[in-house]
């Protein structure tokens, strides 16, 4: 069941849904670039459709609005402590469907990953609802079709941009919002079919692998800065930080924060040692954790192949380039 | 032979070594063209001159060997140059364009590459190269200005009259800030270490701040965005045989139409205070008679500073000084 609206008369649902939700979207953030007169695609909240921006692929992901980069869990004086008084709005989110499957990923890892629910994150999560919209085109360093997230199931709605038109598909609580416009019975959701890149993620990856000259490649070309996990959708580390405020010590409050296990500082310890010095080493975890730890306990690769790992590295680190050689290395290895 | 020196000058052509020789000075406001005009240059360079062409310091060209005979053909040849560069950017030339330059006196306005190639800059050098061209060209006034995209200076603002270093007003927000200390740690190795790290996060002591976009340029994480552009301005800068000495900063956080509304106000300030007994007076030395303090009163006349400018008090300069018969003249000698 589906819904061909042209953009005023989705405009109007929009004004509808307002009424329940905010809505959050990638967004065009004007000179707001790391470069000078360079714009900056990212989360933001949306008032009409005309701020949604399609045309292109965000720098961050919609994880943010699940998982914020900084959070504080709770605030403590001398014997007390509590949680922030929080209550977040419904919210609806527009993403594409490499970033809805990433939003399984951070399912798994925050509800399903033992016997501890993560709190924070689930009050974010029941609260938000998932609009997908299908790609018109594939960016440069996609390669969802090869990790098979290209489509996607369980959305509270689905949208093809189809030039002055839009197919809408949305599921049966949301469809109240589309009274009065004609439902059509013949259109399917379109995903996309084809990238320009195809990874073929190795079998038989193992710890074999972990002190191969492979890696120190990485080793001497990554500066460590961390982009590729905070752009990352899947990237789901966060470290702790306990504040103690400055003009009263006996009242703080404690902080998650994203993490990078590029960056120096993830693996130190109490007493100072520290795992994974050598950046090669560290770029080695992440592939390993991107396309063969998580699958061993959840079933499903990490990466949903978005490419933004590509597109934000400063040393044109390529991770799609990175999984190509490593099935020659495992090949040639075993 | 005859020839009006004085006239030819004007008209951007010099007395060269070789007697019965001319050669003539092109201006590139902001030293980025389009690369047809090089065919331009070649032409007049194979036709007319010695088939060789100098590439000034102040990012012009400069083709010799022209016999004095041919100024009038080349004026025409070069006409769709001065139209394209000069008056397709707003340079008002009262006796049309097929007569040449209309004035040498004012250099041409030079520019480093700019954010239309290089990470650093933090504005369209030059774009605003030609606008300052337009709004001080032509002049016979002996002025050199140039505009350089960041403090590293590449195109050597602290040489000029007026330099012009873009600036960028970094914003924070903590909400994004995972704390990782590149900017902190980047800041204090090539900045000015402006930069703090107090409970996890960032604080930015805007007295030390140059403008300069390096935390920008460094967060991976988007906690620090692009605010506003702004312009240090560098004066009374010069290389020459008397006193030579780096510019100093004359305003910081400037606007940019502060900067134009300066730029214009010192050809005022030239006509009100330069010594017409003298062939030509350079407006460092007219500087050096009246001070500082009536440059600054009369370049900032009617202008409408921004909030957020800030003034030097005092300008100490600390150029080379030869010989101290300069400065401690010996009055009594008759
Ligand atoms: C064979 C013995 C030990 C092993 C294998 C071990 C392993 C670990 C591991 C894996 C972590 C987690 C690091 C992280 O996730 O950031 C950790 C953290 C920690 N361990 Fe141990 N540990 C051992 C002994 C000890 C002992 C004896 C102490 C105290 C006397 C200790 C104190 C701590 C502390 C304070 C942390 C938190 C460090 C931080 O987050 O900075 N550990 N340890
Ligand atoms: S590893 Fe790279 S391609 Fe895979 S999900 Fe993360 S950012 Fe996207
Ligand atoms: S370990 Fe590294 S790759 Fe894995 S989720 Fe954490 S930051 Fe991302
Ligand atoms: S973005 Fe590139 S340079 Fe930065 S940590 Fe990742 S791989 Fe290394
Ligand atoms: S703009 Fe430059 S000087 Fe100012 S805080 Fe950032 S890096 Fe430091
Ligand atoms: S670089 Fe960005 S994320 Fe890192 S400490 Fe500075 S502001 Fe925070």
């Amino acid at each position: 069941m589906a819904y061909i609206l042209t953009h005023a008369e989705f405009d109007t649902v929009l004004q509808r849904l307002k009424q329940d939700y905010i809505l959050i979207g990638p967004v065009r953030k004007k000179n707001k670039g790391k470069f000078s007169d360079a714009d900056l695609i990212t989360y933001g909240q949306i008032e009409s459709l005309s701020d949604l921006e399609t045309n292109g692929k965000s720098q961050f992901s919609a994880k943010e609005t699940i998982f914020p980069p900084s959070q504080t869990l709770f605030y403590f004086t001398e014997d007390e402590y509590r949680e922030p008084k929080f209550e977040p709005q419904k919210r609806i989110v527009f993403l594409r469907a490499c970033d809805f499957n990433a939003i399984k990923r951070l399912d798994l890892l925050f509800l399903e990953n033992g016997q501890f629910v993560d709190a924070y994150y689930k009050r974010l999560r029941e609260k938000t609802h998932f609009f997908v919209f299908g790609c018109e085109k594939s960016y440069e360093n996609c390669f969802c079709v090869s990790t098979g997230t290209n489509q996607c199931e369980g959305y509270d709605a689905f949208l093809n941009f189809k030039g002055e038109k839009i197919n809408l598909f949305p599921s049966e609580p949301f469809k109240r919002y589309f009274a009065g416009y004609e439902e059509n019975e013949d259109i399917l959701p379109q995903f996309i079919e084809r990238n320009h890149i195809q990874v073929d993620i190795p079998e038989g990856l193992s710890t074999k692998i972990y002190d191969h000259p492979y890696w120190d490649q990485y080793g001497k070309r990554c500066i460590g800065c961390g982009r590729c996990n905070f752009s990352c959708p899947t990237c789901t580390c966060f470290t702790m930080q306990d504040i103690f405020y400055r003009d009263n010590k006996n009242a703080g409050e404690r902080r998650r924060v994203w993490a990078s296990c590029q960056v120096d500082g993830f693996t130190d310890m109490a007493g100072g040692h520290s795992y994974r010095k050598q950046q090669g080493e560290r770029m080695r975890f992440k592939v390993m954790h991107k396309i063969h730890d998580f699958a061993k306990r959840f079933n499903m690769h990490m990466c949903v192949g978005c490419g933004r790992c590509d597109d934000v590295c400063p040393e044109y680190i390529s991770f799609s380039q990175c999984i190509s050689g490593l099935k020659g290395v495992v090949a040639h290895d075993n | 032979m005859s020839v009006d020196t004085k006239k030819i000058k004007k008209n951007a052509y010099r007395v060269t070594k070789t007697r019965g020789k001319t050669c003539l000075r092109v201006r590139v406001p902001g030293g980025h063209l389009p690369s047809q005009y090089l065919e331009i240059i070649k032409e007049i360079a194979d036709k007319f001159g010695n088939g060789t062409v100098h590439l000034t310091t102040r990012q012009g060209f400069e083709i010799p060997g022209i016999d004095f005979s041919s100024i009038e053909m080349i004026n025409q040849l070069i006409s769709p140059m001065i139209v394209g560069l000069e008056k397709e950017i707003g340079v008002p030339l009262a006796n049309g364009f097929d007569k040449g330059y209309p004035a040498a006196g004012t250099r041409n306005v030079s520019a480093c590459i700019g954010n239309r190639v290089c990470t650093m800059a933090n504005c369209d050098t030059t774009a605003l190269a030609q606008k300052i061209e337009r709004t001080i060209f032509p002049n016979d006034f002996h002025v050199k200005i140039a505009v350089t995209g960041c403090p590293n200076d590449c195109i050597k603002a602290h040489m000029q009259d007026i330099g012009v270093i873009a600036q960028v007003e970094p914003l924070y927000d903590e909400t994004r800030c995972i704390s990782c200390k590149a900017c902190v740690k980047n800041c204090q190795k090539v900045a000015t270490g402006a930069l703090t790290m107090g409970n996890y996060k960032v604080e930015r002591d805007p007295h030390r701040c140059l403008g300069c976009g390096e935390c920008i340029l460094k967060c991976p994480n988007a906690a620090w965005t692009r605010g506003n552009k702004f312009y240090r301005l560098v004066i009374m800068g010069r290389t020459g045989k008397r006193n030579p000495r780096l510019a100093q900063t004359f305003v910081q956080w400037a606007s940019e139409d502060v900067v134009l509304g300066v730029i214009k106000n010192m050809y005022k300030y030239i006509d009100k205070h330069i010594d017409r007994t003298l062939e030509k007076e350079h407006v460092g030395y007219i500087f050096d008679r009246t001070g500082y303090n009536e440059f600054k009163n009369v370049v900032l006349e009617g202008i409408q500073l921004n909030p957020e400018i800030r003034i030097a008090t005092f300008i100490n300069f600390h150029g080379s000084i030869y010989d101290s018969q300069i400065i401690f003249e010996n009055v009594t000698k008759a």
